[in-house]
């Protein structure tokens, strides 16, 4: 059996193809991970400026640098870029990295479908990103596209935007496919499924839920693109349909996906907080479980971002409850992680300060969250930036700060090189206070009533937003310090052993430092 | 759990089987998308939680007012986007027995110098009234067409449901008029003229 995979192994592939066709035709798991990370950080720096021109626009009240019409196709290209472009495909690149190296498999189970659903990103992209130079301007109506602002009032760049939002799901659901047929199909011999690492676990979970989901969300725009090329009334009034069917549609698959976006992340802080804390991780089936419950959970709480809509008092509670329920297995992992700091022979290095920073923060994040819940209180939060402080504080100390907890913690893996502690720190501390700094006020804002999406305020708000956007500039100038923290490690640097981490478990560890092209050709034994 | 002792050998077949399960999935959930416009126009009809009232009402029983109770009625009319037509209610409100129908007017009037045809679609407040409130007649029920100056006074006739959840004591009915264009089948002439991308 082994001495089958072995000649497989010798008889092709040596290394890496030559020239661009290496990148434009791989299959190599390792190859396309690496593009959808370099993909997703040059999304996440577009996305990033675009948060710079809305934070130097709110800087001070009235209007000094751009047109509110360009503001709005700020906000919406912003949250949409950040949210496909790049938390999604920041994961999907892990994934491709982690996953076969975690389970002691050769590849993904699909190279050749990995390497499509790779290039089909910058085509998605390239097209959402060409709607800001056409005529009537970008998307405008938010990343949400509420309809009738998106048909109706709509630019007429929506159509662009609707077959982007098509291909991107094409790709994220030929990505989930991908996932779930490796982690079902090439485990090593011996791994059991409760014998999985957490990121394995929680990237398959994510994966059910991406093919749950992301067909609803095709689905939705399909009708948008037939409101408004077709003549189809599926939220249009006038001809016997409904908008708020629209926010339904939209929000069973919006909530599901900011599952999509933390999960993962989850996976991963599970994995570096019991390497740098030097124990095993407390309550592993509890996590696998809880898991399993937060997913489930989020196909039932949709309507919690529309309480405003005009729900009637059943659902307003039905949806109130079964929201606040998801702070139980939310609650369970984070004792666990933090059981698993205590008594712990700790230590910080960068890829443990974004983790504890990641417990700490999402905790925050959560529990406003908790806040927005009540249905009576939502009434005065909804759609201020109140609101903009909870998803900022889940996404950005949560999944962002997973992705460079990841990132850290694997880089000597994936470059052979020790990164530079002492950047990797201060590229730390600076995201840590500039993200406080940019995110928290806007909690006060919010709650003093400033609502969101606006190019310009009242006076009272002027000092908290003059505070958030040094915040966010700080913040978003230290995002190239990690740029060049990255470029450094992989042009040279300490040599990285096998096992850098002195804590770390997995079969990763268990390969040398950069991994080989190839690596597990024959399957490791899990005992 | 025969995935449990997977290997590379079984893998192709096994492929095969988890792409099949994932790609009905993905149909699948992609028709459930599809399939949410009716499930919640029925679950909108079943409930009447989004205020849109039913169509024509018949009932065989003779109704007979409860008059010792009185329920307002409020009546609104506004313009959808677009539409130039003058749309109001004749009274504003009125007090009804539950069970006793009544007839109330909306004048409409087109002073644009073309035939236009309009469709009123009606909404109800509280939501929760909605399944108590009955139409018999209702010119919302068509498509109204106005010549060029033309006015018209439009009826329409309900009846207040005698199992009106007692605490309600108030219904407050409105219609939105919209531009259906110039004949009936012109519907899309009206989206070319509302869809425009001015946000200023």
């Amino acid at each position: 059996m082994s001495a089958v995979a072995d000649t497989h192994a010798q008889d092709h592939h040596h290394g890496p193809a030559k020239g661009i066709s290496r990148w434009l035709l791989t299959t190599n798991h390792k190859d396309i991970g690496s593009m959808y990370l370099i993909f997703s950080f040059t999304m996440f720096l577009l996305g990033g400026a675009m948060a710079m021109v809305i934070r130097a626009e709110l800087f001070q009240p009235g209007l000094q640098i751009v047109q509110p019409e360009f503001f709005n196709q700020m906000t919406t290209m912003h949250g949409l870029i950040m949210v496909f472009g790049a938390v999604m495909p920041a994961f999907v690149g892990l994934a491709n990295w982690m996953l076969p190296l975690m389970i002691g498999a050769p590849d993904m189970a699909l190279p050749r479908m990995n390497n499509w659903s790779f290039w089909l990103l910058p085509c998605a992209f390239l097209i959402l990103v060409s709607t800001l130079f056409m005529e009537g301007g970008a998307p405008n109506f938010g990343w949400t596209f509420y309809a009738p602002l998106s048909t109706t009032y709509g630019p007429p760049s929506t159509t662009f935007f609707i077959f982007a939002v098509h291909i991107m799901g094409v790709s994220s659901i030929m990505g989930a496919i991908n996932v779930i047929a490796t982690i079902l199909n090439m485990r090593a011999p011996g791994m059991t499924l409760m014998k999985m690492p957490l990121f394995v676990w929680t990237w398959l979970i994510t994966a059910f839920l991406l093919i749950a989901v992301m067909p609803v969300l095709a689905g939705v725009v399909t009708m948008m693109l037939m409101d408004i090329n077709f003549g189809t009334s599926f939220f249009d009034a006038s001809g016997g349909g409904d908008p708020v069917l629209f926010q339904h549609v939209f929000w069973f698959f919006g909530h599901p996906e900011v599952y999509i976006m933390i999960l993962p992340a989850f996976g991963a802080v599970s994995h570096i907080i019991p390497a740098f804390s030097r124990k095993p991780l407390f309550g592993y089936a509890s996590m696998v479980y809880a898991v399993g419950a937060i997913a489930l959970l989020s196909f039932v709480v949709w309507a919690h971002h529309m309480f405003t809509v005009g729900i009637p008092i059943v659902g307003q509670l039905f949806f109130m409850y079964a929201t606040m329920l998801i702070a139980v297995p939310t609650g369970v992992k984070v004792f666990n992680w933090v059981a698993t700091m205590f008594r712990g022979s700790l230590t910080f290095e960068a890829p443990m300060l974004f983790s504890v920073a990641f417990v700490i923060l999402f905790t925050i994040g959560g529990f406003s969250g908790l806040m927005l819940a009540i249905a009576p209180a939502d009434f005065q939060y909804h759609d201020t930036y109140f609101v903009v402080a909870h998803f900022h504080y889940v996404l950005v100390p949560g999944a962002i700060f997973g992705i460079f907890a990841s990132a850290y913690f694997w880089l000597p893996k994936w470059t052979g090189h020790m990164y530079d502690e002492t950047l990797a720190k201060t590229h730390f501390w600076l995201s840590f206070v500039g993200m406080n700094l940019a995110f928290f006020p806007m909690h006060f804002l919010g709650l003093a009533g400033m609502p969101r999406r606006i190019p310009d305020y009242a006076l009272q708000f002027a000092d908290f937003n003059m505070v958030s956007s040094v915040g966010a500039f700080m913040f978003g100038a230290t995002q190239l310090l990690f740029l060049f923290i990255v470029v450094k490690c992989i042009r040279g640097g300490k040599e990285a052993p096998a096992k850098p981490w002195d804590g770390a478990e997995g079969l990763e560890w268990t390969v040398p430092s950069p991994a080989p092209y190839h690596t597990f050709a024959t399957p490791p034994v899990v005992k | 759990m025969a995935e449990q002792q997977a290997n590379s050998a079984g893998a192709p077949k096994g492929n095969a089987r988890v792409v099949g399960w994932c790609m009905v999935s993905v149909v699948g959930m992609f028709a459930f998308g599809f399939a949410m416009v009716p499930l919640y126009d029925v679950f909108c009809e079943i409930t009447g939680i989004n205020g849109k009232t039913g169509g024509r009402y018949e009932s065989t029983e003779v109704a007979e007012a409860d008059v010792t109770r009185t329920v307002k009625v409020q009546f609104l009319a506004s313009n959808g986007p677009g539409m130039t037509w003058k749309f109001r209610p004749v009274v504003r409100s009125v007090d009804v027995h539950p069970g006793e129908p009544t007839t109330v007017n909306f004048y409409a009037e087109n002073p644009t110098s073309e035939p236009m045809v309009g469709q009123a679609v009606p909404s109800l407040a509280p939501s929760e009234g909605t399944l108590y409130f009955h139409k018999t007649e209702c010119f919302c029920f068509n498509q109204q067409p106005l010549e060029a100056g033309e006015s018209t006074e439009m009826p329409l006739i309900f009846i207040v449901d005698k199992d009106l959840p007692a605490h309600i004591t108030k219904l407050t009915l409105s219609y939105t008029l919209y531009d259906q264009g110039k004949q009936v089948s012109a519907a899309q002439n009206s989206r070319k003229e509302t869809t425009t991308n001015d946000n200023g």
